[in-house]
């Protein structure tokens, strides 16, 4: 091929201005996502980091650096204090996301049904969600309260044998925990499944009543299969706020009677912030965020990796 | 050096190039239609145009001015998209002035202009309402009416009647061509519909996997496809394609194959090239269209050389205006289209009118036309 | 069987409908009972609920539990009632809702209209954030906000409460936005529309019902909170939740269970009163931040 140059302007095409705008445009929305990014990385993964730092430290009243490897883990896993507050977590989440899984799919296959009243009923059933665990635990405290409450109420009706005094019980207190909070978030499981069940299509549970499918069949064959990441998502928000149950503890029982109720998010903030033991606080907060991680991450990753 | 100059362009996302250098030159007034199944990579070319898209290598000019990483608004463009793609929040006539308030124009040329644009496309009793109000045939002319308003070099059409029912489609189509010639305005449209490229376009781009299979007018498009792609993609019913054997007869060649019974038939060429004669005694493939293989009645009186053949019908398809008749040559199902009132039954013998003036021959191995 | 209309395809029998009707009224009872004996109850003397039934009406009708909840119970140390909390907390959740609901809205814009390399995995970062224990940043941020000196500070529990919106408002937003035609943006570029204008004149024009919902998700947890405000508030910046609490904890004197019921209910009343006027919208908020689609 012979380079033979004629005439620049006609045989090569003009160079456009470098375009200032569209590189700025480029650089944009990097910078706006930018501060947010940044607030994440320093507040919430820069103090993880940190957290984790101080549960190998021998940190007490203040944050200290002295390395002291695994003692605190070691010392939280003695506790006899952990131990009643991981077996309650233990309890009190198994129960929580069984009940309320339960009750709200059952309340959404009934409201499913062409109820009359349903605009009325589902506000109703929805509410307590709305409130504040704190407000949910001073109602829930006094209408469990043996002197005052149910119990005294059904003494002065008449039957004086009835007893439900759980609260005050070391041995029960952690199930009024699970009610009161069963009674807070299973309205929104409900809402949650209802939402499901309305998506489904219609003309395929008519083909399958051609095919011959009671309601029941219908409902453990074709529709609760479908409902698969109502199911996936009920656990893992029940879950997350099962192991953040601070306030409602805090509100209903205290933690007590004695350290009947005590739960590792009420276990944490006493040893770091009133026993100044703040080593072994920060040790059980790592076990509590390696909980959570071993359910969100894989949640997170599958969920994301889908929507590409 | 054209109006829009588009040299080795290509496309790669990360290691897959999706658009393999692309070389085509549109002159001014030209509508160029880029057309090929889904995933072709025609809207993606499209957009490198209107510089949604960087250009990975190679270089998009307009007016001799190239237009790699400059901003869409700075390209002096115009699109059209398949959704219309409309404000939804503001009225029709914000819609339309919306690019010219964009570029600084002031309020009493916005509205000259607007209203100038309005009336070319009738929407004047439209200016005042939201999309959501329209019908689909209204929003595609709103859609028309913001492209039109900004007067740009070029305009891009992303298969803008592709959300228009049959009927309307057919209308918008009319209507579209009609705006071309009367405004003479450069095009390039991408459409996947070969009856819309071929009614509407000056020149085809026929793309697949990628890469410009043909580029060329509607007539050399639908004649002398390029290649076995461009032959089945175009025109409808497609192509016969039919397995022959070049031989020797009296002088000239001919195709061998054989009918519905089994009873060899041969085909003369009408004036074989010298490339046609190099296949003699290979197997290679004959393309035909259905209207040039009818019902000798039915016949084009002008064609130079009608082979007439005897072969059984399979299935017959009334088409109101035609009747579609599907016959057997070479062992492939092959479609002729018979006058309307033809009387032929599924099992008869009829007999075949084939103008093999019409007809196009391919490498079966290379799938590209032997010329 | 003619009872469930043609539309849905279970049908079921009257027995089978008595049942039904039977137990969403119980559970319809069992949502409403503690709150509303709560309600009943707060206008009562204190000697009606000592001496009576909770579940009887009063006889006795009276505000002044409201009124002394409200100005003067005794909170920690002070006779002062609920009534500063409350506008503590107001002081609090406004700003903090607004801040997290504009970065929200711009994230969410940028992670579907502006994607780039890894935006997919910078999004992950920013949800997780959400669901993260919070004791596990309650000893740096208190340390952080001691040395910055917003320790005590309602702007230290807006920063807080910013930091751990976020992840929530830019799922909201960016969910809303994925659907949300691309050429438009493309449609507004070539048009001559930049990176905020588009934002502004194509996008937030169209985003009220996601604004609704992030607003009131964003409303309803800051309101709410009371991990934060008891660990990062003092006296002068003591969100609602953490007095209500300190009123009902209080061991000193009688309990004055009307006035803690009359307490608890004003704690409540903001986020009751936007869920009864936005309820639709609050469960959609709680729907987007857990089911796809």
């Amino acid at each position: 091929m012979t380079m033979q140059i004629t005439d620049p302007a006609v045989r090569r095409t003009a160079r456009a201005r470098p375009d200032y705008r569209t590189q700025l445009q480029n650089w944009i929305p990097k910078l706006v996502l930018s501060p947010s990014l940044a607030l994440i990385l320093v507040f919430v993964y820069g103090f993880i980091f940190f957290t984790v730092y101080l549960s190998f430290t021998d940190s007490r009243l203040l944050p200290t650096f002295g390395w002291v490897g695994f003692e605190n883990y070691e010392k939280l896993f003695r506790l006899r204090h952990w131990d009643i507050a991981v077996t309650n977590l233990v309890i009190f989440s198994g129960l929580y996301i069984v009940l309320c899984t339960a009750i709200g799919l059952m309340l959404a296959i009934f409201l499913d049904q062409k109820i009359r009243g349903e605009s009325v009923l589902r506000p109703i059933f929805l509410y307590p969600m709305a409130l504040s665990f704190i407000v949910t635990g001073t109602a829930w405290k006094w209408f469990l309260d043996p002197g005052i409450g149910l119990e005294h109420t059904m003494h002065l009706w008449g039957w004086e044998s009835f007893s439900f005094d759980w609260i005050k019980n070391r041995d029960f207190a952690i199930y009024t925990v699970v009610l009161a909070a069963v009674w807070q978030s299973s309205g929104f499981v409900m809402a949650m499944f209802l939402a499901g069940l309305r998506g489904i299509d219609n003309e395929m549970l008519k083909a399958a009543q051609m095919d011959g499918a009671s309601n029941w069949q219908l409902y453990r064959r074709i529709i609760i299969p479908q409902l698969r990441p109502a199911f996936l998502s009920a656990f893992v928000i029940l879950s997350h706020l099962a192991i953040k149950s601070y306030d409602l503890v805090v509100a209903l029982t205290g933690g007590g009677p004695g350290r009947a109720t005590e739960v590792p998010a009420t276990f944490m903030y006493s040893y770091t912030f009133t026993r100044n033991q703040m080593g072994i606080g920060a040790s059980s907060a790592v076990i509590m965020l390696l909980t959570i991680v071993a359910i969100m991450v894989p949640y997170l990753y599958s969920e994301l990796r889908e929507k590409k | 050096m054209g109006f829009l100059d588009i040299s080795n362009a290509t496309k790669s996302y990360g290691s897959l190039e999706v658009l393999h250098k692309v070389d085509i030159q549109v002159e001014e007034g030209e509508f160029l239609v880029l057309v090929g199944p889904s995933g072709c990579g025609k809207s993606t070319l499209l957009n490198m145009i209107a510089g949604l898209e960087e250009i990975t290598t190679g270089e998009i000019a307009i007016k001799g001015t190239a237009m790699n990483g400059v901003h869409p608004s700075k390209r002096n463009i115009a699109m059209v998209f398949q959704s219309y793609a409309l404000y939804p929040n503001m009225t029709v006539g914000e819609n339309i002035t919306f690019g010219l308030e964009m570029h600084g124009v002031p309020k009493p040329e916005r509205e000259k202009a607007k209203a100038q644009v309005a009336k070319l496309l009738q929407i004047e009793q439209l200016l005042d309402r939201k999309p959501g109000q329209l019908s689909g045939g209204q929003r595609q002319r709103v859609a028309m009416g913001r492209a039109l308003v900004r007067d740009p070099d070029v305009f891009l059409f992303d298969e803008p009647l592709s959300n228009l029912d049959a009927k309307l489609r057919v209308d918008m189509r009319t209507e579209i061509k009609k705006l071309h010639q009367e405004l003479g305005t450069t095009i390039v449209y991408v459409t996947h519909d070969q009856i819309e490229a071929l009614t509407l376009s000056t020149r085809i781009a026929v793309m697949n996997g990628g890469y410009v299979q043909q580029l060329g007018t509607p007539k050399e498009i639908y004649d002398t496809p390029a290649n076995l792609f461009v032959a089945t993609f175009m025109g409808s019913p497609s192509m016969n394609l039919v397995p022959v054997r070049i031989v020797e007869q009296g002088g000239g060649l001919a195709a061998e194959t054989f009918n519905a019974a089994g009873e060899t038939v041969y085909l003369p060429f009408s004036a074989p090239s010298a490339e046609l004669r190099s296949y003699a005694g290979q197997t290679i493939t004959l393309g035909f269209r259905p209207e040039a293989f009818t019902d000798p009645g039915g016949a084009d009186r002008d064609a130079g050389n009608i082979v007439e053949l005897d072969s059984e019908v399979v299935v017959t398809e009334p088409a109101g205006s035609d009747t579609f008749v599907m016959t057997v040559l070479g062992g492939t199902e092959c479609n002729a289209r018979m006058r309307a009132d033809v009387q032929v039954r599924p099992g008869d013998v009829t007999r075949f009118a084939l103008n093999m003036d019409k007809a196009v021959v391919f490498d079966p191995k290379t799938e590209k036309r032997i010329p | 069987m003619s009872v469930a209309s043609s539309d849905t395809a279970v049908r079921t029998g009257r027995i089978t409908r008595t049942f039904l009707y039977l137990v969403l009224l119980l559970f319809a009872l069992f949502y409403l009972l503690p709150f509303g004996v709560m309600l009943v109850n707060s206008v009562k003397p204190l000697e009606e609920i000592t001496g009576g039934n909770m579940l009887a009406l009063p006889q006795t009708l009276t505000l002044q539990p409201w009124f002394e909840a409200w100005a003067t119970a005794q909170i920690g140390v002070e006779p002062t009632g609920l009534h500063p909390y409350f506008w503590n907390s107001i002081k609090m959740v406004v700003p903090a809702v607004a801040i997290s609901t504009i970065l929200g809205a711009l994230n969410g814009y940028v992670l579907t209209k502006w994607r780039f390399k890894y935006d997919t995995l910078i999004f992950g970062f920013m949800l997780f954030a959400c669901f993260i224990p919070f004791q596990i940043v309650l000893i740096p941020m208190a340390r952080m906000l001691g040395l910055s000196g917003l320790a005590g500070s309602t702007a230290g529990l807006v920063l807080v409460h910013v930091i751990f919106g976020l992840g929530f408002t830019t799922l909201y937003f960016k969910n809303y936005y994925q659907v949300f035609p691309t050429e438009l943006i493309r449609a507004a570029q070539i048009d001559g529309a930049g990176f905020f204008r588009i934002f502004q004149r194509i996008l937030l024009p169209s985003s009220g019902p996601i604004i609704v919902v992030s607003v009131i998700w964003q409303f309803t947890n800051i309101w709410n909170d009371f991990l934060f405000g008891a660990s990062f508030a003092d006296l002068d910046s003591q969100p609602m939740t953490v007095a209500l609490n300190n009123l009902v904890q209080s061991s000193t004197g009688v309990k004055q269970y009307n006035v803690h019921f009359a307490g608890a209910i004003l704690a409540a009343l903001p986020t009751l009163i936007v869920y009864i006027v936005a309820g639709r919208y609050f469960v959609r908020g709680l729907m987007a931040g857990s089911v796809k689609g």
